[in-house]
């Protein structure tokens, strides 16, 4: 099968899920599950040998051709690396739900579709090519990880997270995609592989960091960089294989993938290099800072997950300066690339782990507060165990994976304070106290977390069940996770060679030829190098700060917690200034809304006018001035006149009537008998229906007044005569065709025999229009009916009557 | 001439927009008759008041100084428009005042309980 499709495997069983939940019942829905993480980890890791020779495996699903936006499925190192973490986590965790989730309580159908579809996603996130795949991929994945955060919809705080988490990563996403569309348009392509190779082109283009910048906001909202992270802890309220999976091992990886990826595009720009090392690093310091202060066991792994990838981010930067120095092969920066791919690596073995774990101690006791946890050693030997080897890989210590990274990740920043590209210097001094504050703090929560929960008095008292050791099934996938965690510490070169060097040649493609030509080895002792006693330091302080925990955790107290307050406020600003604005200006009286109408209308007409030069008067063309227009003229303002003053509607509607019959006398003078004549008749008809609507008007509105003067309507209305006279002068007076008329005069007689050239107009040339102007009467005289003969409402409960 | 009529028209329409907006629904509905003479006269005025001849052929000769047919022919059919529009209005204030008691059209409104 070719690879596209493997992508989408996983959403094809999805369809299946709720079938085999609903025939099966004796069996739990996951082992059918289970088998395809566990094929697709197979299939993806004979595809190791591959990579390992530093080629390629590309395989295209077309979906719009014609628009250049294909499925195409592009496996090197770097993808087959994230591949092979998303299926193989994937079927551990696949494995540790089927014990956590009990089948006959939960809805396991959703759980599995909605993990599969995640799944789908994350797969075609890192093999996509295709920039608006990619997307595609991204958004679902979103999607996906929303509905899984929101698994036990009756809980309030599950939806709440589900929510902000959806909020943030979706403003990311659609930020993402813009900056995706201006690649699109400076390389003319969505491949990501062509972009590549224009580098040099897209760099000069002023769009260029704009679409970095978009294309950041996208990277770390999902990767929870500050000051985005802050959705990560929420979404805890998922249950903990979801956590395990989504909210460590692999989603929150997809911003540091696209970061990865699209380095070779980005390096070369100064800005990528300060925002990615700078943001990372300061997550790095800010989320170790505060797992410390957490007191739910998932909530510290939530912010440890922040801090680490925040680590596994400022690498990143620091290995694109690779781009930009002479002689990159022998200097530390492309070490700080490999250093980062490294760290993803470990990081998933023990985070997922280490959820898993805590999972387990929820599970088994009933709770995930750390102040009633404690003293579960002697009761859960290996829960024990596991959690310690992730601790103290988490630490930094060895015999453990974490120890081999975090020397690496000290190496990268030692690095980065003799770098003075970018007027870099005197900060780089200040990245390494951030760096290594980060790690002492790391190390404290680390051991606050094992210890807290593991060592100490037990509490039988305040746990709700009686603590157990779990299940075998529960353990194990931890277990494996643990396993890897030790033996990536004792052949680090066999992972190295496998998995990280072809990772780092799809990040610095100019570099090497081959993954072979990468010549770093993992080595555990260096010496008495500045790392060694920075170490040492590390363990010394945070040993110190560990033992007087509780001494100075109050300080954490002091601090507000302000970012959340601040997604808080804005969603409340926003909620309630849009109910304001509504409110404010939907008055639900006709009158502001025409208020508005006409102002728009006044500012726009006369506005225009003014711009374009437009108000001209010809006095050229005009007609004469006749005397009885004059008089006409004269009664028709008079009336209008009295209408506005009258007193009483009766004199309105007279004077109304007066209007009508001067404006058929005016019909009159300027040659138009057959409009004189419907006018006249019309404004018979229209009188006497005023009568009649004046003759019923009700009892309380009798008593009449003059209308009182208001000076804002005054004056809106003389903006609109002036408006209407000055449009009148000016297209009169800019007349650019003479009029067709001579044709209808010319042909009238000779086509149409007749002589009467308007009514000629009416029912031949232009007959279409009388047509439908009889329908109109026609559907005015039915609805006038219908008004007068239905009284539905009549049967209701009469509401409107006040 | 049709100077004249542009400032005549102007005052209609400015009178028109006055009573619109009015607390009474009759006197809107007058505004809505001023309204449309305003653009009737306006559609006259615009084809030009020039003409010495109605436009009816008399003899059958085709060349006279005739008025303009076409804007007599748009404005005949926008008179009978908006009488059938005036009418149904019309119809419409007399059933509100029926059954709603008003023609203020502030009480008009609905509010949170009664929409």
């Amino acid at each position: 099968m070719s690879p596209v499709f493997l992508i989408f495997v996983p959403m094809l069983a999805a369809i299946l899920v709720p079938f085999l939940f609903k025939k099966i019942k004796n069996m739990h829905t996951g082992w059918f599950v289970l088998a395809i993480p566990l094929a697709l980890f197979i299939v993806y890791a004979s595809f190791v040998p591959v990579t390992m020779k530093g080629e390629f495996i590309v395989s295209e699903l077309q979906w719009i051709p014609s628009l250049g936006i294909n499925f195409i499925s592009y496996i090197d190192g770097l993808s087959l690396l994230f591949s092979l973490l998303i299926t193989g986590i994937g079927s551990l965790v696949v494995l540790y739900s089927i014990y956590y989730l009990d089948k006959n309580r939960e809805s396991l159908h959703n759980f599995y579709v909605f993990l599969l579809m995640f799944m789908t996603a994350m797969l075609g996130v890192v093999q996509s090519e295709n920039l608006i795949a990619l997307y595609l991929f991204w958004e679902l994945t979103s999607i996906s990880s929303f509905l899984l955060i929101g698994y036990w919809f009756t809980r309030d705080r599950s939806r709440f997270g589900a929510l902000k988490s959806m909020l943030i990563t979706v403003f990311g996403g659609l930020l993402m995609l813009g900056g995706f569309i201006l690649l699109g348009i400076m390389g003319h392509t969505f491949s990501i592989r062509e972009l590549i190779g224009q580098t040099p082109e897209l760099a000069s283009n002023p769009l260029f960091i704009l679409a970095l910048v978009l294309v950041l906001f996208g990277a770390f909202t999902k990767s929870a960089q500050f000051p985005f992270y802050i959705w990560l802890p929420d979404a805890m309220e998922a249950p903990t294989p979801v956590s395990a999976y989504l909210h460590s091992a692999t989603m929150v990886k997809a911003g540091l993938y696209l970061v990865a990826r699209l380095t070779p595009i980005f390096a070369v720009s100064s800005t990528w290099i300060w925002l990615v090392t700078g943001i990372g690093l300061f997550t790095l310091f800010w989320g170790s800072l505060f797992a410390a202060k957490q007191k739910d066991l998932k909530a510290i792994l939530a912010f440890s997950t922040v801090s680490q990838l925040g680590l596994i981010m400022s690498l990143l930067g620091a290995g694109s300066i690779a781009y930009h120095v002479d002689n990159a092969a022998n200097s530390v920066f492309k070490f700080a690339a490999f250093a980062a791919i490294f760290h993803l690596i470990n990081h998933a073995t023990f985070k997922g782990s280490l959820f898993m774990i805590a999972g387990i101690v929820d599970h088994e006791t009933g709770t995930r507060d750390i102040r009633k946890l404690g003293g579960l050693m002697s009761i859960m030997p290996v829960s024990f165990t596991i959690a310690l080897i992730g601790s103290f890989s988490m630490a930094g210590l060895p015999p453990f994976n974490g120890f081999l990274s975090k020397e690496m990740f000290l190496t990268a920043i030692l690095a980065l304070s003799d770098f003075n590209l970018f007027s870099f210097d005197g900060l780089g001094s200040l990245f390494i106290v951030f760096a290594w504050v980060a790690s002492v703090f790391t190390f404290v929560y680390s051991f606050y977390f094992l210890f807290h929960t593991f060592a100490g008095k037990h509490k039988p008292e305040e746990l709700p069940k009686q603590a157990h050791e779990a299940p075998f099934g529960m353990l194990l996938p931890a277990g494996i996770l643990g396993l890897f965690v030790i033996m990536i510490f004792f052949i680090p070169n066999v992972v190295g060679n496998a998995f990280i060097k072809p990772a780092v040649a799809a990040i610095q493609p100019f570099l090497y030829q081959t993954p072979s030509d990468i010549d770093i080895t993992i080595s555990a002792w260096h010496g008495f190098n500045t790392e060694f006693f920075m170490t040492v330091g590390i363990f010394l302080l945070g040993g110190l700060l560990f033992w007087t925990l509780e001494k100075w955790r109050k300080a954490y107290d002091l601090v507000p917690n302000s970012l959340n307050s601040l997604y808080d406020g804005m969603r409340y600003m926003s909620e309630t200034g849009a109910n304001r604005f509504s409110n404010w200006y939907m008055t639900g009286y006709i009158r502001t809304y025409l208020i508005y109408i006409f102002t728009f209308l006044i500012a726009a007409v006369t506005g225009t006018l003014l711009l374009k030069n437009a108000f001209v008067i010809d006095f050229e063309s005009v007609s004469s001035i006749s005397i009885y227009t004059i008089i006409v003229i004269v009664i028709l303002i008079a009336a209008t006149t009295a209408i506005l003053f009258a007193r009483s509607r009766l004199t309105a509607i007279i004077s109304l009537g007066a209007v009508g019959f001067s404006v058929a006398l005016l019909f009159v003078i300027f040659k138009a008998p057959d409009l004189a004549l419907t006018q006249l008749v019309i404004e018979t008809v229209s009188v006497a229906l005023f009568l009649l609507a004046f003759y019923h008007l009700p009892e309380i509105s009798r008593n009449e007044v003059r209308m009182r003067f208001r000076l804002r309507n005054a004056l809106i209305a003389f903006g609109v005569g002036v408006t209407v006279t000055l449009v009148a002068l000016a297209s009169f007076a800019q007349k650019a065709f003479p009029s067709i008329s001579e044709f209808y005069k010319e042909t009238v007689e000779t086509e149409a025999g007749g002589g009467n050239i308007v009514n000629v107009i009416l029912v031949d040339y232009r007959g279409f229009d009388t047509l439908f102007e009889i329908t109109v009467l026609a559907i005015a005289g039915i609805g006038i009916y219908g008004m007068i003969k239905l009284r539905l409402s009549r049967k209701e409960n009469k509401l409107e009557n006040k | 001439m049709e100077i004249i009529m542009a400032f005549v028209i102007g005052f209609l329409f400015m009178a028109a927009t006055y009573l619109f907006l009015t607390k009474s629904l009759l006197r809107v509905i007058i505004g809505t008759g001023l309204i449309s003479h305003g653009a009737h006269l306006l559609i006259l005025t615009m084809g030009g008041l020039g003409g010495k001849i109605p436009p009816v052929l008399t003899n059958g000769a085709a060349n006279g100084d005739y008025a303009d047919p076409l804007p007599q022919a748009l404005i005949l059919t926008a008179i009978v428009i908006s009488f059938g529009v005036t009418a149904f209005i019309l119809v419409l204030a007399y059933r509100a005042y029926q059954e709603l008691g008003t023609d203020n059209m502030d009480m008009l409104k609905g509010d949170d309980n009664n929409e």
